[in-house]
């Protein structure tokens, strides 16, 4: 199973965390975050939301996020599924798990991939409110975020 | 000739989700496509004009407006991601 996936289909978190786990004896810990879709975003009601991707680039730069984290701290494995194409509020967008010997590791493993997915990887979201639908501008905050993992 | 991609808002805006581009002679860069796509129309200049937020990529690598561009490359223009 490719430790990376870009799908429509929804995920299954606690399989994903066993086959993860895939009944080995190193793993001491899996950290794991999953994005949901809100209902609401800059004060507007949201109906739902398009993603969309760059097929193969796409894939590509969550590969060469999950080999910086491995290059950064000691991993065992690491797991990323981002959804693609029509979600409504409460949908799981995104799934990401880390696992290491201990939890230092793979909770600040998890956190990197997370920003660094939120900065790098290239996928755009396209929102509906009640007063038509509207893509979603990047945040300053996701650039901040992924800055303090540098030097 | 290159292949030029278009995502999201971009492709909106500009109509266009790809074709092929023959590159204007002499040595191509991003930058020198860049400033080729500008001079088609008003909508082409607005969309790359200085200070809009765009990213590049040059077969499905980050790039930026100085890497090197040669025949047969994949060149994709997208606004900052928004994915997570």
């Amino acid at each position: 199973m490719p430790r990376v996936r870009v799908q429509e289909a929804d995920f299954d978190v606690g399989r994903e965390l066993e086959t993860l786990a895939g009944g080995r004896k190193d793993i001491g810990a899996i950290a794991s975050f999953v994005g949901l879709v809100r209902g609401e975003n800059d004060g507007d009601a949201i109906a739902g939301m398009t993603l969309e991707h760059y097929p193969g680039m796409t894939e590509k730069a969550l590969e060469s996020i999950c080999d910086e984290a491995h290059a950064r701290w000691r991993l065992l494995d690491t797991l990323v599924i981002h959804r693609v194409g029509r979600l409504v509020p409460g949908d799981r967008i995104v799934l990401v798990a880390v696992a290491s010997a201990h939890r230092g590791d793979a909770f600040a493993a998890c956190e990197f991939i997370m920003d660094y997915l939120k900065t790098r990887a290239p996928f755009w979201k396209r929102e509906e409110t009640p007063a038509g639908s509207r893509w979603v501008e990047a945040r300053d905050s996701d650039d901040s975020a992924a800055q303090r993992w540098k030097g | 000739m290159v292949t030029i991609l278009y995502f999201a808002g971009l492709r909106e805006s500009l109509g266009c989700a790809r074709e092929q581009v023959a590159l204007a002679g002499g040595t191509a860069t991003v930058s020198s496509l860049v400033d080729q796509l500008r001079g088609r129309s008003d909508s082409w200049t607005e969309a790359f004009a200085p200070g809009k937020r765009w990213r590049v990529a040059v077969n499905q690598q980050m790039a930026d407006l100085a890497t090197p561009l040669r025949p047969g490359d994949e060149v994709a223009f997208f606004p900052p991601v928004t994915g997570g």
